[in-house]
């Protein structure tokens, strides 16, 4: 607003307010009072209006008090200015009052709504249909791109593409059409429909067929009787599986449990030799059951029946029982069952033997697991003695570590190589135990069938028991001297002085195991033992005379590697000097040999020596002693060679006579040029492409037939008389759309014009 | 008598691969356990040509059919082979059986036995070799094996000798050349294309249809409404129907050749069996559709019972309702023509008198694309072999080649035609089409090229308002205005009827012979060599003319005016 408007509008006001005279002392209320609003609006603009009078832009604050003269459809407006209704503004006043509360929630909801946006018009709905549809159909094209290159790219392409099948119609179809005429062929036919003798393709009267059909009585009857059987045998296990249900003996099903608890455990363990993988599974399958077990509240305290236990336990003992049986049952049910029983599959078989075999033997089967190096480095040092020799088959990797820790034993080496066969040691160990430990479960594993959750349970049971004993078992070999496998691992490089002292017992427990292997003739120990001494003893003897020489080598290296950067440091400077020397020279020499021979001008003008030289020459037929003297020193004489000196033709001058820069090339045959290629044809590079084709004949000439045929077969190959239809999907392998294209049209017809008119007409109503 | 001392020399063709034992005698064995170590002594480790890669011709990094390695000197058996002359393959089988010594191939034994005690394998017959150490006299004595000469029967062709070795034919490729201008200049010379006028129409035709089924079947519509079914093998009308008053827009046959639909000037779609009426029948259409507005063109699915109608929209129509199952307009002006893919069936393409090509998907019964053109397209048609490919007869006198997927820039654009392009349609192998232009000739394009290999005129045929290529792919038809049909040979000089496999094999070598020297300036001049009419031919030479005279880049200051390629020059737009 200009400022000149404004004090005329101010003007204006001035004289309105003379003339209306409002009486000041009344109260400004405009609720009260109509009459009084006018000029309290008035005066209202007055005020604005010198507001306005600061800023340029400044806001007007109006205020409604009638209705405005713009009523529109979807909002209030707030006086006459357009401007909109805030919400604000108007749950301003509800904020005091609670009661209106809900409606305030309401409204709120109402505010953070946001408003639908305007839907496209209708070409640009129609625009994103087409490009979609577009899209997706050159999509459904593009599969085609493979077969349309390769089609064009063939060789050779031989139409009709697919394999036509012969147009010969079936027998039957032609017959039926066709109607016997003249007599002859008639009397052929009744005699034919007489026996009835097929006409057509299965050359089989109907009795034959029928005969063909029709089953053996003997096969029948049989057939019969095993489905009778069948039948019978399953009722009776139906009535079977019915009584044994009804039982209400407690100890009979008890019993029944049990028998299939261990027949279950049996057949694991049998599964575990025979199929590891499947035992596992197995296995998986307890877990899994004690899981399902431990989710649901079964076998807790909080089921009816243990509630009324538990209500009753402080009277009844037997109660109290049956409720700690419960619990027990819960822990048992959902305890977690520890895969780290290694000597699971031995305690099958060696159980009962363990009872009277010495711990030492126990060792020895572990070492042949690999499990323990140190103990078997004992042996083997010791065996050294006794030298038996067979040939060694495995483990040539620990057999090396060992020899190499008892080396060390009788010369004094330095700290980091201990601690570097420390460490490999440790690792080799660490591999040895980790392969155990995979070759384990694997081992461990076996099913057959599926046994139910009891069955399950009952063999966790059971695993848990013979863990116990296990375990037990451990604690007490641990006791009596072998070290647990863990602690072993961690121990290795303290256990190195520890093992020295140790080697006397060692000798003694091998004495008493060769002892004890006579006594109880064990098979199973003593051949492996054996064996492994077999196996180390030859390794050990090579091995240890080459260790010795990589040291030193590696000794000698490093003194060399250590003096070398005080060597370097000295040398640095002149080096660099020289090479700053060394690289001018360098340049220059480059450059000389680069433009050695470039003397580009020289070549030319020889170049046109040669040219002009190339003219044909005089021919010298002079024959020197010839009717007169010869020898050295003589000449012929000039007459005889005027006579006998042929000149040669003089040609046309050359045309380059005159030009000290150019040569042109005469040797160009015009008549042969006139049959010449002038430009390299289009898909050649080089023109020694083309040529190359043009020097391969392809006539049978100067082919064998064979690579002549493969020559000139043709690009397209088309049969007379066969038409050739379009490329179809199945022609290449390709699935054909199963789906009609009909179809679809008839499902929605006209869906855009329908579908658009719809949504035009619900946007409108918005 | 049988010679004890079999020394058989390689057969002739052994190391080429053209030798093969037969009969199991026992000479062709031994010959067959001599022939690797002969062959590695002499040096000819060279693998026969039939082994070796046989390369085209026409591909550009070629190495040569065989080696050519012409220092190596002539196998050494080229001399000790005595072919034809001295060896009657005629001789009687006594006088074959018998191995016989000349003087001269005496000598020839002598060196090939030496060179043979070189190799590994000697072949000697026990008994003999006794008798010959106890007379200290070596009888060296050259057989053949008459299987290498003798034919089995009277009816097979005579074995010819060949030494295939390039250094004896060092005019391998004059004389190559020499056979292909000779053949070139012979097919110029049998280039006789026009092979009938089907006669009969009393109007201009304007359109024509081809038989799915059978060859010899061709239907016309001709602009007084009639249409009439032809034999081709008789060259005959074998129907004539009074189908439609005025024009018959359009026809086209059934997918199995039950039917056909015709559209007229008289608003409706008439369905008609493809046998004619029996006995005493009258020639009634099977069912008429009375529409609303003219239909200008039809054409009917590829493998459902529908078919798509033009004119104000495109409708397309269950063939068992009355009403069109779905229509499909954008644009408000007349489309002259409709065409199904025949490939993805549920495609269509129109093109309509604003200048338009329109792309509709029946599926989703929506257009796809439009792409708007410097002048008015008179017809399209897809490519039968390549999905997405279709070519367009333009009123700018040239055809158009798209892309369907992308199509702001055509593949190629033809250009030959000196006036408007009235009908194109695909050969079936889908690598040439024949277009019909107004200028009163049809021209053959192949796809991938943007000049004419053939044109086609006659004196008396006028303009060309519909051409129709046949489905055994040999040959064109066309209708023209002045009232006939005309059918021509695809290839002008081909040969009709039954070729013997040698005339078959001449022919395709002097293909190839054509093919291979087809970028030599003589062959190509002749290759070219056509006979226009004076009207084309000045017509021709005026747009020449006309066109380098409105060759404004080259008039104006150079970088002023862009330069804009042929393809993209005649495109005004694509909508989305």
């Amino acid at each position: 607003m200009n400022a000149n408007q404004v004090v005329e509008s101010l003007l204006a006001l001035s004289q309105q307010e003379e003339l209306v005279d409002l009486p000041k002392d009344h109260p400004l209320s405009e609720s009260e009072d109509e009459g009084d609003s006018d000029g309290e609006r008035k005066h209202q603009k007055l005020l604005e209006a010198i507001r306005s009078l600061n800023g340029k832009n400044r806001q007007k604050l109006t205020e409604r008090s009638e209705a405005g003269l713009k009523v529109l459809e979807f909002n209030v407006s707030s006086e006459g200015s357009g401007e909109k209704l805030v919400l604000a503004d108007l749950l301003e006043p509800v904020k005091t009052s609670s009661s209106l509360a809900t409606v305030k929630k309401q409204l709120n909801r109402v505010k953070s709504k946001k408003v639908v946006e305007l839907p496209l018009n209708k070409e640009k709905i129609e625009q994103i249909h087409r490009e979609v549809a577009f899209s997706k159909t050159s999509q459904i094209l593009s599969k085609w791109d493979p077969v349309i290159l390769k089609n064009r790219q063939a060789e050779q392409l031989a139409f009709p593409l697919g394999k036509e099948q012969p147009a010969i119609a079936p027998i039957e179809h032609v017959l039926s059409g066709w109607k016997a005429r003249t007599p002859l062929e008639q009397e052929i036919f009744t005699l034919l429909h007489k026996n009835k003798q097929p006409v057509t393709d299965p050359l089989l009267t109907p009795m034959e067929k029928a005969c063909l059909q029709a089953m053996n009585l003997e096969e029948a009857k049989m057939h019969r009787a095993e489905l009778q059987r069948a039948r019978a045998r399953q009722s009776y296990y139906e009535a079977k599986a019915q009584r044994e249900k009804k039982i209400k003996n407690k100890k009979y099903h008890k019993v029944v449990k049990k028998g299939k608890a261990k027949k279950a455990l049996k057949d694991f363990e049998q599964l575990q030799k025979v199929n590891p993988t499947a035992a596992l599974e197995e296995l998986e399958k307890i877990e899994n059951a004690r899981m399902i077990e431990r989710m649901s509240l079964k076998h807790q305290s909080s089921g009816r029946w243990a509630k009324s236990k538990a209500i009753m336990a402080k009277y009844d003992l037997e109660a109290r029982q049956a409720m700690q049986e419960q619990l027990t049952k819960n822990k048992e049910l959902t305890e977690k069952l520890q895969v780290a029983f290694e000597s699971e599959e031995e305690e099958g078989g060696t159980k009962v033997e363990e009872l009277f075999v010495p711990e030492v033997v126990n060792e020895v089967q572990k070492n042949v697991d690999g499990l323990n190096p140190w103990m078997l480095r004992s042996y083997t040092s010791d065996t050294k003695e006794v030298a038996t020799q067979e040939n060694p088959e495995q483990l040539p990797e620990p057999a090396a570590h060992e020899v190499s820790g008892s080396k060390k034993e009788e010369r004094p080496a330095a700290e980091e190589e201990i601690l570097l066969r420390g460490f490999e040691e440790r690792r080799s160990l660490r591999k040895s135990s980790e392969l155990n430990q995979d070759a384990e479960p694997a081992g461990s594993q076996k099913t057959k069938d599926s046994s139910s959750q009891e069955v399950l349970s009952e063999l966790r049971a059971l695993t848990q028991k013979l863990k116990k004993n296990h375990q037990s078992r451990k604690q007490k070999a641990s006791s009596e001297g072998t070290v647990p496998q863990v602690q072993r691992e961690e121990a290795a490089p303290e256990e190195e002085e520890s093992l020295l002292p140790e080697r006397p017992e060692r000798v003694q427990t091998l004495e008493e195991l060769g002892k004890e292997d006579c006594f109880q003739n064990k098979g199973l120990p003593r051949p492996v033992l054996e064996g492994q001494q077999s196996e180390r003893t030859p390794n050990n003897w090579p091995d240890a005379p080459k260790e010795k020489k990589k040291e030193q080598m590696i000794d000698l290296q490093n003194l060399l590697t250590t003096q070398s950067p005080s060597m370097r440091s000295l040398a640095v400077p002149t080096t660099i000097e020289e090479l700053e020397d060394e690289e001018e020279r360098d340049q220059r020499q480059m450059i000389k040999e680069a433009f050695a021979g470039d003397d580009v001008i020289r070549d030319f003008l020889k170049e046109k020596e040669a040219v002009e030289a190339s003219k044909p020459k005089d021919m010298d037929l002079i024959l020197p002693g010839w009717g007169e003297w010869g020898g050295v020193g003589l000449k012929p004489s000039a007459k005889k060679r005027r006579r006998f000196l042929i000149k040669a033709p003089e040609g046309p001058p050359r045309k380059d006579k005159n030009l000290p820069n150019v040569i042109i090339n005469e040797k160009r045959n015009i008549h042969a040029a006139a049959h010449q290629v002038r430009v390299l044809p289009y898909p050649f590079i080089h023109h020694q492409q083309f040529e190359r084709t043009m020097q391969t004949p392809i006539g049978s000439t100067w082919n064998t037939q064979r690579a002549f045929q493969k020559l000139t077969t043709l690009k397209v190959i088309t049969k007379p008389g066969h038409i050739i239809k379009p490329i179809k999907a199945e022609d290449v392998g390709y699935q054909s759309s199963s789906r009609s294209d009909l179809s679809v049209i008839q499902r929605n017809p006209k869906q855009i014009t329908t579908h658009h008119k719809k949504q035009l007409k619900e946007n409108s109503v918005d | 008598r049988r010679s004890p001392l079999v020394r058989a020399s390689p057969p002739p063709g052994s190391a080429r691969g053209l030798w093969r034992p037969r009969r199991g005698s026992q000479a062709a064995r031994i010959c067959h356990q001599v022939t690797p170590a002969e062959v590695a002594s002499e040096g000819r480790c060279q693998p026969p040509p039939s082994l070796r890669p046989a390369l085209p011709t026409n591909a550009p990094a070629l190495g040569r059919g065989r080696d050519r390695t012409a220092k190596e000197p002539p196998p050494a058996s080229a001399g000790r082979q005595n072919y034809g002359a001295s060896q009657d393959p005629a001789k009687p089988a006594s006088v074959r059986s018998s191995s016989h010594v000349t003087g001269s191939s005496m000598g020839k034994a002598e060196v090939a036995c030496g060179r043979r005690r070189r190799g590994a394998a000697l072949i000697w017959n026990p008994s003999w070799s006794s008798a010959g150490r106890a007379t200290k006299m070596k009888v060296k004595m050259l057989s053949r094996n008459p299987d290498n000469y003798v034919r089995e029967t009277k009816f097979d062709l005579q074995r010819v000798p060949r030494n295939y070795d390039p250094a004896l034919h060092p005019f391998e490729v004059p004389r190559e050349y020499v056979r292909a201008l000779n053949a070139t200049k012979l097919e110029r010379v049998f280039a006789k294309p026009f092979l009938a006028s089907l006669d009969g129409h009393r109007d201009g035709v304007n359109c024509l249809a081809k038989h799915p089924k059978n060859l010899a079947t061709v239907l016309s519509g001709a602009c007084d409404g009639e249409v009439r079914i032809w034999n081709l093998t008789q060259r005959k009308c074998i129907r004539t129907i009074q189908a439609h008053e005025g024009f018959v827009r359009g026809i086209c046959t059934r997918f199995c050749g039950t039917s056909f639909f015709t559209v007229g000037d008289d608003k409706t779609v008439k369905q008609w069996k493809m046998d004619g009426p029996g006995y005493g029948e009258e020639e009634e259409p099977l069912h008429t559709i009375l529409g609303k507005t003219v239909y200008t063109g039809i054409d009917h699915h590829w493998k459902e019972a529908v078919f798509a109608t033009c004119g104000q929209q495109v409708d397309i129509w269950d063939e068992q309702r009355t009403n069109p199952i779905c229509s499909m307009t954008w644009g408000f002006d007349s489309i002259s023509s409709v065409k199904f893919n025949p490939i993805e069936t549920f495609l269509l393409g129109s093109c309509a008198s604003d200048r338009n090509i329109v792309l509709y998907d029946m599926r989703q019964a929506t257009p796809l694309k439009k792409v708007i053109l410097d002048m008015r397209t008179n017809t399209i048609c897809w490519n039968p072999m390549e999905a997405f490919i279709f070519t367009a007869a333009n009123e700018d006198y040239n055809l158009y080649t798209f892309d369907m997927r992308a199509l702001d820039t055509p593949v190629m654009v033809h250009m030959d035609h000196v006036s408007a392009v009235l009908d194109v349609d695909y050969s079936p192998t889908g690598k040439e089409f024949v277009s019909a232009s107004f200028d009163k000739s049809i021209r053959i394009f192949p796809v991938d090229k943007s000049r004419s290999r053939e044109v086609y005129h006659t004196k008396r045929m006028q303009h060309v308002i519909c051409v129709k290529w046949t489905s055994d792919s040999k040959y064109i038809m066309c209708g023209s205005d002045e009232m006939n049909i005309r059918l021509w040979k695809a290839n002008a000089s081909e040969k009709l009827g039954v070729l013997t496999s040698r005339e078959k094999a001449a022919k395709d070598y002097n293909q190839k012979l054509k093919e291979k020297f087809q970028h030599h300036p003589h062959i190509k001049r002749i290759a070219r060599h056509r006979h226009l009419p004076k009207s084309i031919y000045s017509q021709i030479q005026e747009q020449r003319i006309m066109k380098e005279a409105l060759n404004r880049i080259k008039h104006s200051k150079p970088g002023s005016v862009p330069v804009v390629s042929e393809k993209k020059k005649h495109i005004v737009a694509v909508v989305k």
